[in-house]
């Protein structure tokens, strides 16, 4: 297990691995987000209540799961580089954030979209949707600092630092619509346990699994598209990068 | 259902194609993104090749 570690965590090794990788992974989102598509806009029924904005779900959803989990990777990465200064944890931190901002820009887009039909307004200064947004901020604020700081040491561990005491908001995002009267809806598909009687007909359910599945998917590979350049960039003193950049 | 109706989403076009169009302008933005980082970190590379051919020794 350690000399598995050893051998990919290096960047060099792992540089090389992940490019294999790439191209794989980018055929399994594009044919996922293919089924996920068809799905969600062809076979998914309208919804008794919503009619067909219901097709919003496929991708708010998968995009606010998103948001939370790719906070969770960058700040599990960042605790990995603060605790055992391990340079690949905190290259990875680094390229999670903007894709994870991205998708919380996505989340909060599409819920602002969704909001406006069913409940008559773009925004609310709701428990659940401001927390969403703290969680951009979290986002925006871990980059402005990675920014502002030129030694990538001290950038990482600052950056860290920030990501790990972000993770309060985590949970609140989560729980904020059992803990407050909130105009966004409970979850639907709440845990692993209940996933054999969700409060969602399967129909739904698969596409929006799917969906999920393929962002999960998607963010790996461009993670790893971005982990690649920030590897050239912080070994490019070595040997090793000066001959794959003259191939 | 026809291609109309399907467009029309049953009067929530609006929403539900912004919502798309949205999500594919988030995807795509990231592909790119990522592809230009790396190509000015290839460049910034070759460049200090060009400056300090030693190195590469």
């Amino acid at each position: 297990m350690f000399d598995f570690l050893h051998k990919y965590a290096s960047p060099r090794n792992f540089y090389d691995f992940a490019g294999i990788l790439i191209p794989w992974l980018a055929g399994v989102t594009v044919v996922l987000l293919a089924i996920g598509l068809y799905q969600g806009l062809f076979l998914a029924p309208p919804d008794y209540q919503q009619g067909q904005s219901v097709r919003i779900m496929f991708i708010h959803v998968p995009a606010a799961w998103m948001s939370m989990f790719v906070y969770m990777v960058l700040a599990g990465a960042g605790a990995v580089g603060l605790i055992w200064h391990l340079k690949l944890a905190e290259m990875t931190a680094a390229a999670a954030a903007p894709i994870g901002a991205s998708f919380t820009f996505l989340a909060l887009v599409t819920g602002s979209l969704w909001g406006k039909p069913m409940w008559g307004t773009w925004w609310a200064w709701d428990a659940r949707l401001t927390s969403e947004l703290i969680l951009l901020f979290l986002y925006l604020g871990f980059m402005a600092l990675q920014a502002a700081i030129d030694d990538p040491k001290r950038a990482a561990r600052a950056g860290a630092l920030l990501a790990l005491i972000g993770v309060v908001n985590i949970p609140v995002i989560h729980f904020s619509v059992q803990w407050w009267n909130t105009l966004h809806q409970p979850a639907s598909v709440s845990s692993i346990a209940k996933i054999g009687a969700p409060a969602i007909h399967p129909s739904l359910l698969w596409p929006l699994l799917i969906m999920a599945i393929a962002f999960t998917v998607f963010f790996a590979v461009v993670l790893l598209m971005r982990l690649r350049a920030e590897i050239l960039h912080r070994e490019r003193y070595t040997h090793w990068v000066a001959e794959r950049i003259k191939s | 259902m026809n291609w109309s109706e399907f467009f029309a989403m049953g009067g929530y076009a609006l929403y539900v194609w912004g919502s798309y169009a949205a999500a594919a302008i988030v995807l795509l933005l990231n592909v790119v993104a990522a592809r230009r980082r790396e190509q000015s970190v290839r460049r910034e590379l070759q460049n200090l090749q060009t400056l300090n051919p030693s190195d590469s020794e």
